[in-house]
């Protein structure tokens, strides 16, 4: 099991980081906080440490740890777009319920 | 379920703590809203995937306010109730606005600025304004997912304070926090990266649809600071549809053309103005309403030609600014070019001959303003690291205090980039004072009367304490949009008063440069004033001294003694009334050697009233 991105997603990072300039992949983790226990944290890699776990993508390296990775075991994560809005969305099959607005999830 | 962006490393937000926060151009013709997204700035555009927003409001007979593209569309048929360029009359009275004849509105004068009567009511401009900006709001809400922390507004860099003032309130009508207002041009030269470059001079060329602008800024430690501006008002990218125009006319012979056949081909003029950005030629056709066909072929040798005259009149304003910020065409480090029209070929050909340099052409002349704004945003909402803070203003003239003997201690130097906030300590001047103003000034000069007056307060409530043993804090804080508050506080018993003032308010920029003139021309005059100021400072001092002294002590003295101490500060006041420097220090001096004998002898006393009656293994 890994961390994967859907192609669309894959795509816009590739973009994003071109567009940023620098940054070795994107980091998925999850850090205890928000209204149902947990959240998602998804942010630029700049310098990897040794913890990191790393994963191939389309061509993206994800990189997470492994605190996290208990909780994100096949997640993936998509980029979509919902009337204005657009976004990166994870679909996490570990999720037992999260709170109305998604932003916080309890497993 | 909510969607996420990618955060820089370490910034990522709690849920439901994300700040949201858009760079807004509110043009004359049109405006945009832009944001941040995963570290990329970008334009929001409509559902119709549309970027601009014409700045065109109309008020319905039904009551709705329609804004952008529905409302230019009835322009034509209901001039009276369809506002457009509403920022052409921000903070304006009636007396400011030309041609008030030949604008379709109905102008009513009232206090401050004008308003706009419409079957809605009288509107004032800021009314129509925050209607344009309460729609990018929304578009920015909900292309966002939440509600927006704040947002930065571009104006021009000519905007005087009616006119910011009046663009704030816009957006606080508009339901907007306002976290800076920012000058276009300085935009600009965020969105190229510029402020993250070498130090030196940018020129901003920003021809818009309707009005030409041209800034001169110079970069310092990260920090722009506008050195001029100069444009025209009434020259832009629609000047040279007209002149296409023109040309048709001339080549088919057209006489009389009725509203519908003149709107018809100016926009076709438009396209062939548009379609010659990218081809050698193109071919202008079109059905007039009395069946005529036109069918021309117009190449871009043909359309330099007979546009070259606009190019040129471009360039008195860009002479004039150079000349205002007295540099050359050659000190130029970079050309940075706003506005659609911009974006014809022959423009930037000429704008890259007269500096001698390819301008900055790689981003979206339309958006650039935005998008600066946005990155602006981004950073003052705090989605950026600390050290990567952006310093863009600077406080134009310095703030300072008045202290004893009228004269003005700086506190906060001018250029002092925003925000800032410098404290300094007071005391008090005489024995029991339990009060003291504070005045605040702004200017260069060293006397009170010759800088300019900002407020004025009280600190009340010190506790009675000899001169000098007061400890009164002075905090002058000046946050991002200029606004400065002033606190002082007593150390020891934590008695505070406060006040805030908009130091910039009301003052031009020619009075600034002329406070800033004067101050370099009375330099010598000042530093004379100054000292002779604080001599007599020193002497009233001791003049309040001896006087406390002879009142408490006086019976050490014998007549003698006590008349020759009068002389001496007699000698002293006489000293002062003749505001010379030299005869008030002179006279200080022979005082404060008179009452050398009686202090030592005061002293003995004290000690020796603090010894009586204590054993001497007390001590």
């Amino acid at each position: 099991m890994a961390i994967t991105l859907s192609e669309s997603a894959a795509k816009h990072v590739s973009n994003f980081i071109a567009k940023r300039g620098k940054g070795l992949g994107i980091r998925l983790g999850v850090k205890t906080s928000g209204c149902s226990g947990m959240a998602y944290k998804l942010e630029f890699v700049d310098v990897a440490t040794d913890d990191d776990i790393t994963f191939q993508s389309h061509g993206v390296t994800v990189f997470t740890d492994a605190k996290s990775l208990a909780y994100l075991e096949g997640t993936e994560l998509d980029y979509t777009k919902e009337g204005l809005n657009e976004g990166f969305k994870f679909n996490n099959p570990n999720v037992k319920d999260e709170c109305g607005c998604g932003e916080s999830f309890n497993v | 379920m909510a969607l996420l962006q990618i955060a820089e490393p370490g910034l990522s937000a709690a849920p439901h703590q994300h700040r949201l926060a858009v760079g807004i151009d509110l043009g004359t013709t049109n405006s945009l809203v832009a944001t941040v997204k995963s570290s990329s700035a970008t334009v929001l555009p409509d559902e119709h995937g549309r970027s601009l927003l014409p700045s065109v409001v109309r008020y319905t007979e039904q009551g709705e306010v329609v804004v952008g593209y529905a409302a230019q569309a009835e322009q034509s048929r209901d001039p009276n109730n369809t506002i457009v360029s509403a920022k052409r009359f921000m903070g304006r009275g009636l007396a400011d606005i030309q041609d008030v004849g030949r604008s379709p509105y109905r102008f009513v004068d009232a206090p401050g600025m004008v308003q706009l009567l419409t079957r809605a009511g009288a509107k004032s401009p800021v009314e129509v304004s925050a209607d344009i900006l309460r729609t990018l709001r929304s578009r920015a809400e909900d292309s966002l997912g939440g509600e927006l922390v704040g947002a930065v507004i571009t104006v021009p860099a000519y905007f005087d304070d009616a006119q910011r003032q009046a663009t704030k309130d816009a957006a606080r009508l508009a339901g907007l926090n306002v976290l800076r207002l920012l000058n276009e041009p300085t935009a600009a030269a965020i969105a190229y990266g510029l402020d993250n470059g070498a130090e030196g001079t940018y020129v901003v060329y920003d021809l818009g649809g309707g009005t030409f602008d041209v800034s001169v800024l110079a970069l310092s430690r990260g920090v722009f600071e506008v050195l001029s501006t100069s444009g025209d008002s009434s020259l832009g990218g629609d000047d040279f549809d007209h002149r296409i125009y023109c040309w048709v006319l001339e080549q088919a012979d057209l006489h009389g053309l009725n509203a519908h056949d003149t709107r018809l081909l100016l926009t076709r003029a438009r396209e062939a103005k548009e379609a010659l950005t990218e081809h050698a030629e193109t071919r202008i056709t079109a059905l007039l309403s009395d069946g005529l066909t036109i069918d021309l072929v117009l190449t871009q040798a043909m359309f330099h030609d007979i546009s070259k005259t606009l190019i040129d009149k471009t360039l008195l304003p860009v002479r004039k600014a150079l000349r205002d910020a007295k540099i050359g065409a050659e000190d130029v480090k970079g050309v940075v070019m706003v506005g659609g029209a911009t974006r014809m070929p022959h423009i930037q050909k000429a704008v890259g001959q007269y500096f001698g340099q390819t301008p900055l052409t790689n981003l979206d002349p339309d958006k650039v303003v935005a998008l600066g704004a946005a990155i602006q945003a981004n950073v003052l909402a705090g989605n950026k690291g600390e050290d990567e803070w952006l310093l863009l203003d600077v406080i134009p003239l310095s703030l300072g205090i008045e202290t004893m003997g009228g004269l003005t201690e700086k506190i906060i130097p001018r250029n002092s980039t925003i925000p800032v906030a410098r404290a300094q300590e007071f005391t008090t001047f005489k024995d029991g004072q339990t009060a003291m103003s504070v005045h605040i000034l702004q200017g260069e000069r060293e006397l009170v009367s010759d800088c300019r007056s900002l407020a004025k307060f009280v600190l009340r409530g010190i506790p009675p304490m000899v001169a000098g043993a007061a400890r009164i804090r002075v905090t002058y804080q000046v946050d991002a949009d200029g606004l400065l508050s002033v606190t002082a506080r007593e150390q020891t018993s934590g008695v505070e008063a406060s006040i805030e003032v908009k130091p910039s308010y009301g003052l031009s920029d020619d009075e600034i440069s002329r406070m800033l003139t004067d101050s370099l021309a009375h330099v010598q005059d000042d530093i004379a004033a100054r000292k002779l100021r604080e001599a007599i400072v020193d002497a009233e001092g001791l003049i309040a001294a001896t006087a406390a002294a002879l009142a408490a002590d006086g019976d050490l003295l014998s007549a003698d003694e006590r008349s020759q101490l009068d002389d001496a500060i007699a000698g002293l006041h006489s000293a002062i009334a003749t505001q010379t420097t030299r005869e008030v220090n002179a006279a200080t001096q022979r005082l404060s050697q008179a009452t050398e004998e009686f202090a030592a002898r005061r002293m003995d006393r004290n000690i020796q009233q603090a010894l009586k009656g204590k054993h001497i293994g007390n001590l």
